[in-house]
């Protein structure tokens, strides 16, 4: 049976295991029609032009493991910020894992989507922001929204900042494999609040696994988010993600994205500004290589006066690795002042690499400074040459050139724990043994 | 230390070096000398090793061996520093941690474990006082929005650190303040010894003041045509290079 035909098919047995008079079923009922008329996106949509999921549709995948998997702590200790306190949302085949996870109440909800989904005490807040950001037209989304019943849920109160950064971790282990996983977050950030959140699905073994994951943040007034997904698995993993965020008054929000490596990536990722004085910071380092495929979709949309948007996205390229940066930038006629920029850097490690990037920006207010570019290049010789010079070897003078060249990426990152982590990924992933920090 | 025989080098099929001969020993402070075009910069980058540039005739002999095959981190390994007249600029990687990689990786290449941390350091502090760099600028990114007189003083604190046998200064006055030539100049002249060569090559006599030559070469077209002691280099700030063509 085809994948489609296989998940429309499971649906009525995914519904005994649910409450169905849950006003979120009705939305459950409606995303499954949407993507039941609409299907997979093929590379005939506009926005797929690039990225074909053809390859990883043909596996006959596990829908919705039950059988709780347990994996040792120092087994994977390595995937956590290990050195700092955390709270941490971990699951493992899908299925949450308390021993791995700490969750939270006090004073902040840390705590499973199922939890909210089902518990009276959270059924307005579900009610307001469940599938509130998340467009119903995306057939990808819907299929996750028919199927949402697990994943992250924190919500941060008025005025709370969130004292440790909250960890978001789903494992697979490949005893389920191969395993289609629809993990659904919700993030509600209160007026004044502030929270630090990191994100990474993680492959435990070569089986392969395919994630359609869906995060929804809503950001109040004067809100401050910094998330961060860290994208550095194994070359059978596959990650479709959609990030969508809701942003009121003043909120800022920035989203960091490490896309180090995996089978086929693709990144949606929207920003919807509410209202004026809102700041929306999108960043990514990309480093691929072998056949990895990375698609970074982003839209930031401007439809009130006086916001800004800061984009800024390296993308390096080595062995037949392919890239994909597709940057919308959409300036309502009514959002004066707007203040966009957008800018996405590529080198190319050598002519089997390819990186198709496209700035799209649709502009409809007359008093707005928005400026793009982009750029696709190789390391520059005189530069290896200077530090070839001074007696550091071939590939650690690539190295360091290629980790300068995406370095201004991570001086924004507000966790130093992760910064060197994602260092040393970077060293690890060029194959040098080198320490780029200051 | 170098010796140079009858060496051509081409860039794109297009000859620059049409003949150099030159002998560089422990203990000497040669300058080259000659007006644009004529070579000067081609000779330092296919000494250090840039592979834009062919050899098509001749020798590189450095401590008795051809290096003409040897790659640019090598030559670096047995000793040869270059002082480039325009550094290229790394952020974010910090001008410390620079000089500790390229420390780190000679040793390992001679077969050393890596400098110890605190030696490192001391060393870092030593040969930054000789050169008045402060701190502050130690940990900033590796030349990005330094000036030019910084981006030299840099490369000079590099060599300091590197302690190379053969020492090549390339246009390294350009860019300088009389007072930043001054540090410069006493920076290499603080670190010479009966061991160590310098080759200074420069446009003007003006950086010949401070690091004064035992030997000076004029180079035309691609060949030393004229040699002799540091008053040929003011002979060459007083009449200019004219006189040199006309004699060729």
């Amino acid at each position: 049976m085809e994948l489609k035909e296989q998940l429309l098919a499971s649906f009525i047995a995914f519904e005994e295991g649910i409450d169905q008079k849950n006003p979120v079923h009705d939305k459950r009922v409606a995303a499954l029609a949407y993507f039941e008329e609409n299907g997979f996106p093929t590379k005939k949509l506009e926005a797929w032009k690039y990225t074909s999921l053809g390859k990883i549709l043909k596996e006959n995948y596990t829908l919705y493991p039950q059988v709780e998997t347990s994996i040792e702590l120092k087994d994977v200790k390595t995937y956590f910020l290990y050195d700092i306190d955390t709270y941490k949302v971990v699951f493992i085949d899908g299925v949450y894992s308390p021993f791995l996870s700490d969750t939270t109440h006090d004073g902040l909800d840390v705590c499973l989507m199922s939890a909210a989904l089902s518990k009276p005490k959270y059924a307005a807040r579900i009610d307001k922001y469940f599938g509130a950001v998340a467009p119903a037209t995306d057939s990808l989304t819907a299929l996750n929204t028919a199927y949402a019943k697990e994943g992250a849920y924190i919500y941060i109160p008025k005025s709370v900042v969130a004292e440790k950064p909250i960890e978001i971790i789903h494992f697979s282990t490949g005893k389920n494999a191969p395993i289609w996983l629809q993990p659904r977050n919700l993030i509600v950030v209160e007026e004044n609040a502030q929270v630090q959140i990191l994100e990474r699905h993680q492959s435990l073994s070569d089986a392969p696994v395919t994630t359609n994951s869906v995060t929804e943040i809503f950001a109040e007034k004067e809100a401050l988010v910094d998330y961060y997904k860290v994208q550095n698995d194994r070359e059978t993993a596959s990650l479709l993600d959609h990030t969508y965020i809701s942003q009121e008054k003043n909120s800022h929000v920035s989203v960091h994205t490490f896309a180090l490596g995996g089978n086929i990536v693709r990144n949606t990722l929207n920003f919807y500004q509410k209202d004026e004085h809102i700041m929306s910071t999108l960043k990514g380092i990309t480093l691929l290589k072998d056949q990895e495929h990375t698609d970074h979709s982003t839209l930031v949309h401007h439809a009130h006066p006086n916001c800004e948007s800061h984009q800024d996205y390296k993308g390096i390229f080595g062995g037949r690795a392919t890239g994909v940066f597709n940057g919308k930038i959409l300036v309502d006629k009514i959002a004066q002042k707007t203040n966009a920029f957008q800018q996405n850097n590529n080198l190319l490690l050598n002519d089997k690499a390819t990186i198709n990037t496209k700035p799209q920006l649709e502009i409809f207010a007359d008093d707005v400074r928005c400026s793009h570019g982009c750029t696709v290049g190789q390391l520059d010789e005189e530069a290896l040459f200077y530090l070839r010079s001074r007696g550091i070897p071939r590939k650690e003078a690539q190295a360091l050139l290629t980790y300068a060249f995406a370095s201004n990426v991570l001086d924004s990152v507000q966790l130093p724990s992760l910064k060197k982590r994602i260092e040393d990924s970077i060293a690890k992933k060029l194959g040098v043994n080198l320490g780029f920090n200051l | 230390m170098l010796q140079i025989q009858n060496l051509h080098a081409q860039i794109e099929d297009k000859p620059i070096l049409k003949g150099i001969n030159l002998e560089i020993k422990p203990g000497e402070v040669h300058a080259i000398m000659g007006p644009n075009g004529s070579g000067k910069s081609t000779l330092s980058s296919v000494v250090a090793g840039n592979e834009d540039y062919e050899i098509t005739q001749g020798e590189i002999l450095f401590d008795q061996e051809s290096i003409n095959e040897e790659d640019a981190e090598t030559r670096a390994h047995k000793g040869i520093f270059l002082s480039f007249q325009y550094p290229v600029e790394i952020p974010g990687v910090s001008v410390t941690n620079f000089v500790k990689t390229s420390i780190n990786a000679a040793r390992v290449a001679q077969g050393l474990e890596e400098m110890p941390a605190n030696e490192m350091l001391k060393k870092i502090r030593e040969k930054a006082a000789l050169l008045e760099i402060d701190s502050k600028f130690l940990s900033r990114s590796l030349n990005e929005g330094f000036s030019g007189g910084e981006k030299k003083r840099n490369e000079i604190f590099q060599m300091a650190m590197l302690e190379p046998k053969l020492a090549i200064l390339d246009e390294t006055d350009s860019g300088l303040d009389i007072d930043a030539l001054k540090i410069v100049a006493n920076g290499v002249n603080t670190l010479k010894s009966k061991d160590n060569a310098v080759l200074v090559i420069t446009h003007y006599q003006r950086l010949l003041d401070y690091i004064v030559p035992d030997y000076v070469h004029v180079l035309f077209d691609g060949r030393i045509v004229k040699s002799g002691d540091k008053e040929l280099a003011k002979e060459l700030e007083a009449k200019g290079y004219d006189w040199i063509k006309a004699e060729v």
